[in-house]
């Protein structure tokens, strides 16, 4: 049986993983290739680097730590930020990334997508989508009783700081078109938060598509990637922030799920 | 060494270093004819799509490189893309022959699940695991990582190692003679794809003095 995936995200910048909150109060947390094999030791299904170096001079850094992660880790490895072409990717593949997650560029020049995906194969094409609830956040903060009908996500991008006026839904259907092979959900709203994943976002766009969903974006305890993985129909869960400080490790939250009959690789 | 085909697909760097975890430095990414056909065992990876990779080896004249070292009686390993090479024809594309070093097709996962199918997914053994030539030491609900949305399906069920389902049950391990097929990625399955990886290829290609033969 196919087994729900736990994936946790490094935030990486000028070749080392940061800690912070919305990529604010930034601090040093270790090297990056030694926090992956920490944690595919500890049962990661895949792992997801996104690079947040700010500086053009510096972005090369990021093909450096995939080098060298590829030459230890042996589960799959995702990176994203920063993406703008077909060059961009096949660097990364080249260092041994196994997936591209592609977002500003993505929704900048939708053809990305399709040339990338015939050129390098679907399945490392990953689009990542930040969306955030259209509503104000007063609504919000009672929102979790909102029935689905009446929700509407928008699609940002720029780290999440640029509205595009595209519907989440939509956009998530285009992309399986254009040959995505997974699609990375964030909740703008929950991010940060540890509230739990929006559920009715990542139910939404898991319905529209036929594509793998990975939810991100809201964790705060091991039942929030149960929601999400049940109610949430997600095919896998990201988080960053609960498995570091050990406050729960991977294999913790998977004999939380499994306890409670949700497939995943003991 | 070890040679592993390079099909102009990009990221062969994974299963370079899984092999070379194993066997050492004697490894080399090729789409030589000379230097394959030297190689003590070959792998043809998992990336691209068939047809570009068919393409690609005719350009090359590969295939008849591949066909000739197959008969030598050394390995041939295919993972994912690379094993549904062997077969002699694919749904992915339908005017491109594939090398036909099996009998069989290669068909389309059903449109009942979510495509591709990617994630960690469980092996049943269908040999008796004294029995297994591969490698002794493959235990069955084994997780492995796959990524795919077509599987093999061999005219000779004997060759069928393992199987695993997802929306069907499809061949997962295939095994002929010389001719070893893993539909997952082994190089990306952690200590328990390495393990087999390092099973495969001590059996078949490389001798445990660390020299090959």
């Amino acid at each position: 049986m196919l087994t729900k995936r736990i994936i946790p995200c490094l935030d990486v910048k000028d070749g080392r993983v940061v800690k912070g909150i919305h990529f604010k109060n930034l601090r040093d947390a270790g090297d990056p290739v030694e926090i992956a094999s920490r944690y595919s030791i500890e049962g990661a299904d895949e792992l997801v680097f996104l690079d947040i170096t700010a500086t053009i001079e510096k972005r090369k850094t990021i093909i450096e730590v995939v080098r060298k992660t590829a030459e230890k880790v042996f589960i799959p490895l995702t990176v994203g930020g920063g993406i703008k072409d077909v060059e961009d990717i096949r660097n990364l593949l080249n260092a041994g990334a196994d997936k591209v997650s592609i977002n500003t560029a993505a929704v900048k020049n939708p053809e990305l997508i399709k040339i990338a995906s015939e050129k390098f194969g679907s399945q490392c094409i990953v689009v990542a989508i930040d969306a955030k609830r259209k509503v104000s956040s007063k609504q919000l903060a009672v929102s979790k009783g909102i029935k689905s009908k009446i929700l509407k996500w928008e699609v940002y991008i720029e780290s999440g700081t640029k509205p595009t006026g595209l519907d989440a839904i939509q956009w998530a259907k285009k992309v399986e078109k254009l040959g995505a092979g997974e699609i990375l959900l964030t909740s703008i709203d929950f991010d940060g938060t540890k509230l739990g994943y929006d559920i009715e976002l990542t139910r939404a766009v898991s319905e529209a598509v036929n594509i793998p969903v990975i939810a991100s974006g809201g964790a705060g305890h091991p039942k929030h990637l149960y929601d999400v993985l049940t109610k949430g129909k997600a095919d896998a869960a990201l988080a960053a922030s609960i498995f570091h400080y050990n406050q729960y490790p991977i294999k913790k939250v998977k004999k939380y799920l499994a306890r409670r009959k949700i497939p995943v690789r003991m | 060494m070890i040679a592993i085909i390079d099909y102009g697909a990009g990221n062969l760097r994974s299963i370079k270093k899984a092999v070379e975890n194993i066997v050492g430095k004697n490894v080399k990414i090729s789409s030589d004819k000379k230097e394959i056909s030297k190689a003590d065992g070959i792998v043809l990876p998992g990336v691209g799509a068939f047809s570009p990779a068919m393409k690609f080896l005719k350009e090359k004249n590969l295939i008849e490189t591949i066909t000739d070292f197959a008969k030598t009686g050394k390995l041939v390993l295919g993972i994912c893309l690379g094993m549904q090479l062997f077969f002699e024809e694919s749904e992915e594309s339908l005017k491109t022959r594939g090398l036909g070093l099996l009998k069989g097709k290669v068909k389309k996962l059903p449109a009942t699940v979510k495509l591709p199918h990617i994630g960690w997914n469980c092996i049943e053994l269908k040999i008796k695991n004294e029995k297994l030539k591969i490698a002794k030491d493959i235990k069955d609900h084994t997780f492995y990582y796959f990524v795919h949305s077509y599987y093999c399906e061999p005219e000779d069920k004997n060759i069928i190692v393992a199987t695993t389902e997802y929306g069907i049950k499809f061949a997962s391990i295939i095994e002929k003679d010389n001719i070893i097929g893993t539909q997952f990625h082994p190089e990306k399955s952690s200590e328990s794809g390495i393990k087999l990886l390092k099973g495969i290829l001590e059996k078949n290609a490389y001798k445990k003095d660390n020299t090959l033969s």
